[in-house]
């Protein structure tokens, strides 16, 4: 009876094997080496807006522009561009020749329509004052209501990516992902694996490698072995605590590469507790950035002084290296009227006790251990910091709702490649979900509108923006971020784009 | 006569259909009030799960509240859902846009090729451990069967699969630590299942033999002078092997517990992987069309272990008739 019992339970085995959909692809083809890229972030369908990052990462999809390493636009499928003097009228010319993985053209109307679903899409686009999308014979035209000058950098996002026309149903969803790019999807099964294989009819050299696939791999233990023992040739998002380890390893190099996010503590300055500006710098003061970043981050040089980190050249202030003062720290909020109650906790004049809650979430690992650290260090200055560690969603509907007290996040100010369109959302009047919350300047206003037009002097406008987030801390800025890369050396050709639009797998080629 | 045919075959027959479609029904109202009551946003949690927490902020999750109709009455919303399964629609994802039932067909292929590799592998591992284990009650294997059997099913699912990564991928480096393309991704995950169900069916068939081995009818098959051989696969096995089959159904629980937490921790993008991200994400359609699968899954191997244990001991289906 066992026996046939284990058949029967063998025999469901093997019915199952099929439905996996495909036969493993290295078996399709074999002697065609894939490049194994592993990686944590999930993608979810076929829209750009959700998955774009990985289709862009993979080489699949393009846009019309890229960014070069200082995030400035360069051509990818628009060949040049142009902006009327009033700034309202940019002119993109498409490369000729481009095909899509499906055969058909790139024409100016393909172009128009991918851009028309972004700017209808939860994508950075959708954000642009954008009048009218237009296609002429051989160029895209994008009519503003408004000028806005970081458009270029807006189409070098993967949401603004060019789909053929074949990839959208007739409601206008994105059934397939139809691209430009040098590697075309061979097998899409979302969230976790995508395997690309090369097209032969890409615009640029033909690529090295023949196949790649990218596989979600969320534990950042199960990646570095993956890379270690030899099943990950491209490993990404490396944890701190591992990199140390895998350098020793003789099969990688490992590459660090400062990447333009910002771990920030965003405070409610429409609250009891951090209105005064004062509050906020009492704060920024007993924060030990230099702790924070060695202990847990494995790189004081992490440590966070401001907003921008060196690599955001015209944002970052040349400035003195971060210091503790817990000294100055309660100086400023004795000043604010907080002084020590009976237990240590800072009361105010009414008895109410500085208690306050600090949201924060899982997506980066190092959160909540940070927020961990926050609450110590806060503690020695009479502040009693509680952490709730939940979905990244609280923060944006706590902001909205008013309920949000504080909250410790990762923010990326590069996700559009000019960091102005993100401040311009993030600490436009009264806040913004992923920025300031009840705080408005008006001269930070008046910088950022400024670099928003077509005249002025950009550079002296950026200085004062970052001088005024310094100043006025709506946000407190905590560490900064680097990307931690471990290459196979079985790989020749790899570099790490800081801004992490691509892998840059067209310049890879098999070492051994 | 007609009375007699109705009572004894259509009545079960009838029973055993009207229970899928009451379980579809249950599963579908619990995972939506479930949703419903928990903490947190709908359509800001979607939108984080959709755009990430970049570009997851309110005028994201005002655009999906719009395309999705959240505002509408839960009660709308339900009566929606109950309308489309008549006509056997699950409906679409709410993160990917994909449809519920094409989603869960792929997810559905991994996880039952996972578990067709557990169940069985388990079942080798416990099983004839339990029989050696109870042929000789107290004996040196029985103790260490017990020893270990405690110290599986102690150790968390999770642990269990961290110690496996770290002697098989990270001291030996002989086997993936994620990943599912070929036989060697299997094994780790499978294991990891296989060993906590072992560890239970090992002492269920312990005990079970244990009782076996002790009744009158093994010593009268003896005293028959019946060669052992004949004595253990006759009447041993066969006797011993129904609560055994009823607990490889029971297992099936533990399996979908096991397989939430192994799924995850390996990068399986199965059943259990997909549940979880549902929940998260408050992806109602795939929180229901889930539940649904594993809530039939689980009438389907019911009503299988039932007709096995029929067939096995037939003083059963006299008793009922």
């Amino acid at each position: 009876m066992f026996r046939r019992s284990l058949g029967i339970l063998g025999t469901a085995a093997l019915l199952a094997r099929p439905a996996l959909g495909h036969a493993p692809t290295a078996a399709r083809r074999p002697g065609e080496r894939v490049l194994r890229v592993v990686a944590p972030f999930e993608f979810a369908g076929p829209d750009p807006a959700r998955s774009g990052h990985v289709f862009a990462r993979m080489g699949v999809g393009e846009m019309l522009l890229g960014a070069d390493p200082e995030g400035r636009p360069v051509p990818m499928l628009a060949e040049c561009w142009s902006t009327s003097p009033d700034g309202l009228l940019h002119r993109f010319v498409l490369r000729p020749g481009v095909r899509f993985h499906d055969g058909s053209p790139l024409t100016a109307e393909a172009a128009a329509a991918s851009l028309r679903h972004a700017h209808a899409a939860a994508s950075p686009l959708s954000r642009v004052p954008v009048a009218a999308i237009e296609a002429t014979s051989d160029a895209v035209l994008i009519r503003l209501s408004r000028p806005f000058a970081p458009l270029p950098a807006v189409l070098a996002n993967y949401a603004s990516m060019i789909l053929a026309p074949a990839a959208y149903d007739e409601a206008g969803r994105v059934r397939a992902v139809i691209g430009t790019g040098p590697f075309r999807v061979e097998r899409f099964s979302p969230p976790l694996q995508l395997d690309v294989e090369r097209f032969e009819g890409w615009w640029g050299p033909r690529p090295a490698i023949g196949r790649a696939s990218y596989l979600v791999v969320s534990q950042g233990e199960a990646r570095a072995t993956m890379a270690e023992s030899g099943h990950a040739d491209l490993t990404m998002a490396l944890q701190p605590v591992t990199v140390a380890r895998l350098r020793r390893s003789p099969r990688l190099e490992v590459l660090t590469v400062p990447v333009p996010r910002t771990r920030i503590l965003k405070l409610n300055a429409a609250s009891l507790y951090f209105a005064d500006q004062r509050v906020r710098h009492a704060l920024s003061l007993a924060v030990d950035r230099q702790g924070i970043a060695t202990a847990l981050l494995r790189n004081p040089a992490m440590a966070a002084d401001q907003l921008f980190p060196p690599t955001l050249q015209g944002w970052h202030l040349p400035a003195p290296p971060p210091r503790r003062d817990l000294g100055m720290a309660r100086t400023l909020l004795a000043e604010a009227g907080w002084r020590p109650g009976p237990d240590g906790i800072l009361v105010d004049a009414e008895r109410r006790r500085f208690a306050c809650r600090c949201t924060t979430y899982i997506n980066w690992p190092e959160l909540p251990p940070i927020a961990t650290a926050l609450q110590a260090q806060f503690r020695e200055i009479g502040i009693d910091m509680s952490v709730v560690i939940g979905n990244s969603s609280d923060i944006p509907r706590g902001h909205r709702d008013g309920t949000l007290e504080m909250a410790l996040m990762a923010r990326n100010y590069a996700l559009v490649p000019d960091p102005l369109v993100t401040l311009l959302q993030d600490f436009r009047p009264g806040g913004g979900d992923w920025g300031a919350m009840g705080w408005s300047d008006a001269a930070l206003d008046a910088a950022l509108h400024a670099l928003s037009a077509p005249e002025g002097d950009p550079a002296a406008a950026r200085q004062r923006a970052a001088g005024i987030l310094r100043e006025a801390l709506p946000v407190i800025p905590i560490a900064w971020s680097e990307l931690g890369v471990a290459i196979s050396r079985d790989l020749a050709g790899v570099t790490v784009d800081p801004y992490e639009t691509s892998y840059r797998l067209h310049d890879i080629a098999w070492a051994r | 006569m007609g009375r007699r045919f109705l009572d004894r075959f259509l009545r079960p027959v009838l029973m055993r259909l009207v229970q899928p479609l009451l379980v579809a029904l249950i599963v579908g109202a619990l995972g939506f009030a479930l949703m419903a009551v928990l903490p947190g946003d709908q359509a800001f949690r979607l939108a984080a799960a959709r755009y990430g927490p970049d570009m997851g902020d309110a005028a994201a999750a005002a655009l999906v509240r719009q395309e999705l109709g959240l505002d509408r009455p839960w009660a709308v919303q339900f009566l929606d859902w109950v309308g489309r399964l008549v006509r056997l629609d699950l409906g679409h994802s709410l993160v990917t846009g994909e449809p519920v039932l094409q989603e869960l067909t792929m997810q559905l292929g991994y996880t039952l090729a996972l578990a067709g590799v557990a169940l069985p592998l388990s079942a080798l591992l416990g099983l004839p451990l339990g029989l050696l284990a109870g042929l000789q009650p107290g004996g040196p294997v029985d103790r260490i069967m017990l020893g270990l059997s405690v110290l599986l099913r102690a150790v968390p699912a999770y642990a269990l699969g961290l110690c496996l990564v770290t002697v098989f991928s990270i001291h030996f480096g002989w086997l993936p630590p994620a990943g599912f393309e070929g036989w060697r991704e299997f094994v780790l995950p499978a294991l990891t299942l296989a060993l906590g169900l072992a560890a239970l069916s090992a002492r269920v068939a312990r005990d079970s033999v244990a009782v076996v081995a002790a009744s009158p009818f093994m010593a009268f098959a003896r005293w028959k002078g019946l060669p052992e051989r004949a004595v253990v696969l006759r009447h041993g096995l066969r006797n011993a092997a129904i609560p055994v089959i009823a607990l490889l159904g029971l297992q099936l629980v533990g399996l979908v517990e096991g397989l939430v937490i192994v799924e995850s921790l390996f990068s399986w993008p199965g059943i259990g992987h997909a549940l979880v991200h549902a929940i998260f994400a408050r992806d109602v359609p795939v929180v229901q069309g889930t539940a649904l699968a594993l809530g039939l899954i689980f009438v389907l191997v019911n009503a299988l272990v039932d007709l096995a244990c029929a067939l096995i001991d037939p003083r059963r289906a006299r008793a009922e008739t």
